[in-house]
């Protein structure tokens, strides 16, 4: 298997996956009996330990059976996925069809497994498609899924991942979008699971007029490491790129952040934003943040922020002097925190989700 | 030679010439051999007459200089440096100058031309109080430091740092070093086996520098490495004012300059370090200019010091600096205010760290980069709050410029936190000048390229007030300089 990366190379500088190195892991298993599967009214497909489940799934016309992986990535982890992939969902969706919502289940249930999963997204001309993924488990794992997208001319893919694996387990997920001409891809990531998860966005801007949305959400405490990291790559006229990160860590949790903004010398009239937030609720919280733009065009506008702090004192005392209790007023203003960060989620069935989770991490705290 | 007329000269000159500190200067010469071993850094020491704990500190340096590799994590391309064919001393033949009449007339001569008041008589009979004290080191010795009488009224040593090493042994072995250790990189771990000369500043306790300290580098010869080693300590109490100005003839090869400058602020001292940086950048293809790679550092160590970096940046082929402050004092303030410009085939990827360690700790950075012609700007910093450092503030502002479409600016901030009472915030923009701005200037009369200019020194003015007066006046013009031919 190819070697996983260190914290020598300056992608992984801030993610340390000695921890995952340090555990054998075993191909799948046969698939266990599922935990409860989301309760959101739109079909569904579900992969247990990495293998598809056609019982537990709806039938989609235009999901296309499994095909081999044929890659050499210089990317440690999309070359090993490339190494072991032996399942994935392949979405194929006609030019001009609104394929309306679907559902992609991943479940994993403990056994040092690792599995690989490959899907494919490919939306034609003028096709639309709202994705919602949800990824659980129970006990030690490593699910490792590459997700390749292709976007036509004015297609658009809504993507909504909610990563909410067992604590024990390792999520490291690539994500790469390939768009042409005035094609969209808007996506809300929520990292809340893991003992160390990732989420690595590859967004190849490649036709005029694209435009992409990288939102995400850390919620994490304990000794929780969680990663967002993003290249979005302007390759041609008249794109726009936004992205917003907001991080709420307690315990001795870590986020990290790192954004690069790439703008070629042929993308002119590029409009880039990036936006990083971070709460640190404990002392031994730690945030690490490196937002990147390299920019080969002079006819740009592309900024970035970056914030890292405790609750503001000032809106606390505000609270408090209205009779709030402090737990009740730091409990609110954590919550406005994280709604702000789900203003970009469109879908209704995805932010109900997302919000009930957010609820549950605010009540566990 | 007062401010004004001062001012007045040196507008006039930048007007007439690009770069017009291109001329070289006929000296009878003294160069040890070509290359880098041992037996040089032997001769370096010995020149100098140093003591057996500096050899051996130098040879330490080197041998670990030796297992190092260059760092290539920059964004910065150049072919590979022959480090064997290099000068690593280079000074002016005979026996060293006892004071300023026994400097060749040639070389103060030359330090005319370059507008630097060396002769201190001149300003000593005339009406003004001297406002600024001057060590100019060329290539690598340090040929004249004025005002020396003066400034050892009220405590303060200003000189070579080759003397200081003589005369004040205790002082040199104790902080040199002490901040940026001799194997803390490559280019340092170089500079800490050969430097030969710079400048050594101690303002005793409660101190204030009664003028401005000024340090002119000058590299002349040919093939020859500039290794200069700066260090400034400030006792508590003490203030400083300290500038900095680089040049170098027009060469078709590059040259190297590895310098370290290490500052030391105890309680409440404070050291303000200005920079205008103007070594030659190479000709409008990219051939010649200095590598101007760098090792800047300032520790805090005692409570409410501060450490404030201010730079202008429009010369060399390369520049590779990250002036840093480490924050360890509690209260301790770090600033970093920066404009860098890079035309033709400039390279620069140049930023700070901050490393907040005491409680209450606070920085700053404002960084401005401008990129013309296919040239590269880098800014790449670090804020890096410790555990420890209760209340600790950052505020940090990168703008990038851009000026034509063959240039490019990059922002690699890193921001590493670890105390959740400590506030950090940062931005970052890049764009290009508006087009409103600039209609409005030619509107009122103005020549595009003076638009521009006008619209380059509003978009620096941040950085550029933070400057002493005799060096704002300098760096406006400079980047006026510097921007002729990128439009139109």
């Amino acid at each position: 298997m190819t070697a996983l990366p260190t914290r020598k190379l300056e992608a992984w500088r801030y993610t340390d996956l000695r921890a995952l190195s340090a555990i054998s892991f075993t191909a799948p298993a046969s698939p266990p009996t599922p935990l409860s599967l989301p309760d959101l009214a739109i079909p569904r497909l579900v992969f247990l330990n990495g293998i598809f489940a056609p019982h537990l799934s709806s039938e989609l016309s235009f999901l296309q059976p499994f095909t081999p992986v044929a890659e050499h990535s210089a990317q440690p982890l999309t070359q090993i996925n490339a190494e072991h992939a032996q399942a994935g969902m392949t979405l194929l969706i006609p030019p001009g069809v609104d394929a309306g919502s679907v559902l992609l289940v991943s479940q994993a249930s403990g056994g040092s497994m690792a599995f690989h999963p490959r899907h494919r997204i490919t939306l034609g001309a003028g096709a639309r498609l709202t994705l919602i993924e949800v990824a659980q488990g129970d006990g030690v794992y490593w699910h490792n899924p590459v997700m390749d997208i292709t976007l036509a001319d004015d297609a658009a893919l809504a993507h909504y991942r909610l990563q909410d694996e067992s604590r024990e387990a390792f999520h490291l997920a690539t994500i790469r979008a390939d768009l042409a001409k005035t094609a969209s891809y808007e996506s809300f990531t929520a990292l809340l699971g893991g003992q160390i998860s990732r989420a690595e966005f590859h967004v190849r801007l490649q036709g005029t007029g694209g435009h992409a949305h990288i939102n995400a959400a850390l919620l994490l405490g304990g000794s929780q490491l969680g990663d967002i990291t993003s290249v979005i790559t302007h390759a041609a006229k008249g794109c726009t790129s936004r992205q917003t990160v907001k991080s709420v860590l307690s315990g001795a949790a870590r986020g990290v952040f790192q954004g690069r903004i790439e703008v070629d010398r042929i993308a002119q009239k590029t409009d880039g934003y990036q936006m990083t937030q971070a709460l640190l609720l404990s002392d031994t919280a730690e945030m690490d943040i490196k937002p990147e733009l390299q920019i080969f065009a002079d006819d740009v506008k592309c900024s970035h922020g970056a914030t890292i702090g405790a609750l503001d004192a000032e809106q606390l005392f505000y609270l408090r002097s209205r009779g709030i209790a402090p737990d009740d007023a730091r409990a609110m203003l954590i919550r406005a925190f994280l709604t702000e960060a789900l203003e970009s989620v469109t879908s209704e069935p995805a932010l109900a989700m997302f919000e009930t989770e957010f609820a549950q991490f605010q009540a566990a705290r | 030679m007062s401010a004004a007329v001062e001012t007045r000269d040196t507008m006039g000159a930048l007007a007439a010439a690009k770069y017009k500190y291109g001329f070289t200067t006929e000296i009878a010469m003294e160069a040890f051999p070509k290359g880098l071993n041992e037996e040089i850094v032997r001769l370096i020491s010995s020149k100098k007459d140093e003591p057996e704990w500096l050899l051996a500190w130098r040879l330490k340096a080197f041998a670990q200089w030796q297992k190092m590799a260059e760092p290539q994590w920059a964004r910065v391309q150049h072919p590979p440096i022959d480090y064997d064919n290099l000068y690593y001393y280079a000074a002016p033949s005979g026996p060293a100058p006892k004071s300023l009449d026994e400097v060749d007339p040639s070389l103060l001569e030359m330090y005319e031309k370059l507008g630097i008041p060396l002769n201190e008589r001149a300003a000593l009979a005339g009406v003004e109080s001297p406002t600024v004290a001057v060590d100019a080191v060329f290539d690598s010795v340090s040929v004249a430091t004025t005002f020396r009488e003066t400034l050892a009224k009220s405590g303060v040593i200003f000189c070579p740092i080759s003397e200081a090493v003589r005369t004040h042994p205790e002082l040199v072995r104790e902080y040199l070093g002490s901040v940026v250790p001799a194997g803390d990189n490559f280019f340092a771990a170089l500079n800490s086996a050969v430097f030969s000369d710079g400048s050594f500043v101690f303002i005793p306790r409660g101190v204030r520098c009664p003028m401005e300290l000024s340090t002119y580098f000058r590299i002349n010869a040919r093939n020859t490495g500039q290794f200069e080693r700066t260090l400034i300590v400030a006792e508590a109490g003490a203030s400083v004012s300290y500038l900095e100005g680089c040049t170098a003839p027009m060469r078709d090869e590059n040259q190297l300059h590895a310098a370290v400058v290490e500052l030391v602020a105890l309680d409440d001292a404070k050291i303000k370090y200005s920079t205008v940086q103007n070594w030659y950048p190479g000709d409008a293809d990219g051939k010649g200019g200095i590598y101007n790679f760098v090792t800047k550092r300032g520790a805090c160590r005692g409570r409410n010091s501060k450490i404030s970096w201010t730079q202008v940046e429009t010369g060399s082929a390369i520049t590779w600096k990250y002036p840093s402050c480490i924050l360890q004092g509690d209260g301790s303030v770090g600033e970093f205010y920066s404009v860098a410009l890079t035309h033709h085939h400039q390279q620069a990827d140049t930023g700070t760290k901050m490393i907040h360690i005491g409680k209450n700790t606070t920085s700053t950075i404002i960084s401005k980069g401008i990129s013309a012609g296919q040239s590269n700007n880098t800014y790449r910093g670090l804020v890096k709050i410790m555990p420890g450092a209760s209340g600790a503030r950052n505020f940090t502002q990168c703008d990038s410029l851009l000026i034509g479409d063959e240039c490019g600016a990059h922002t690699v901030p890193y921001i590493e936190s670890r105390n959740a009472s400590a506030k950090v915030e940062h931005e970052a923009t890049t764009s290009k000048i508006a087009e409103d701005q600039l209609f409005y200037c030619r509107a009122r009369g103005l020549s595009e390229e003076d638009a521009v200019g006008l619209i380059v020194n509003g978009f620096c003015k941040d950085v550029l007030k933070e400057l002493p007066m005799e060096f704002a006046v300098e760096a406006q013009k400079l980047l006026s300089v510097s921007l002729e031919g990128s439009v139109g």
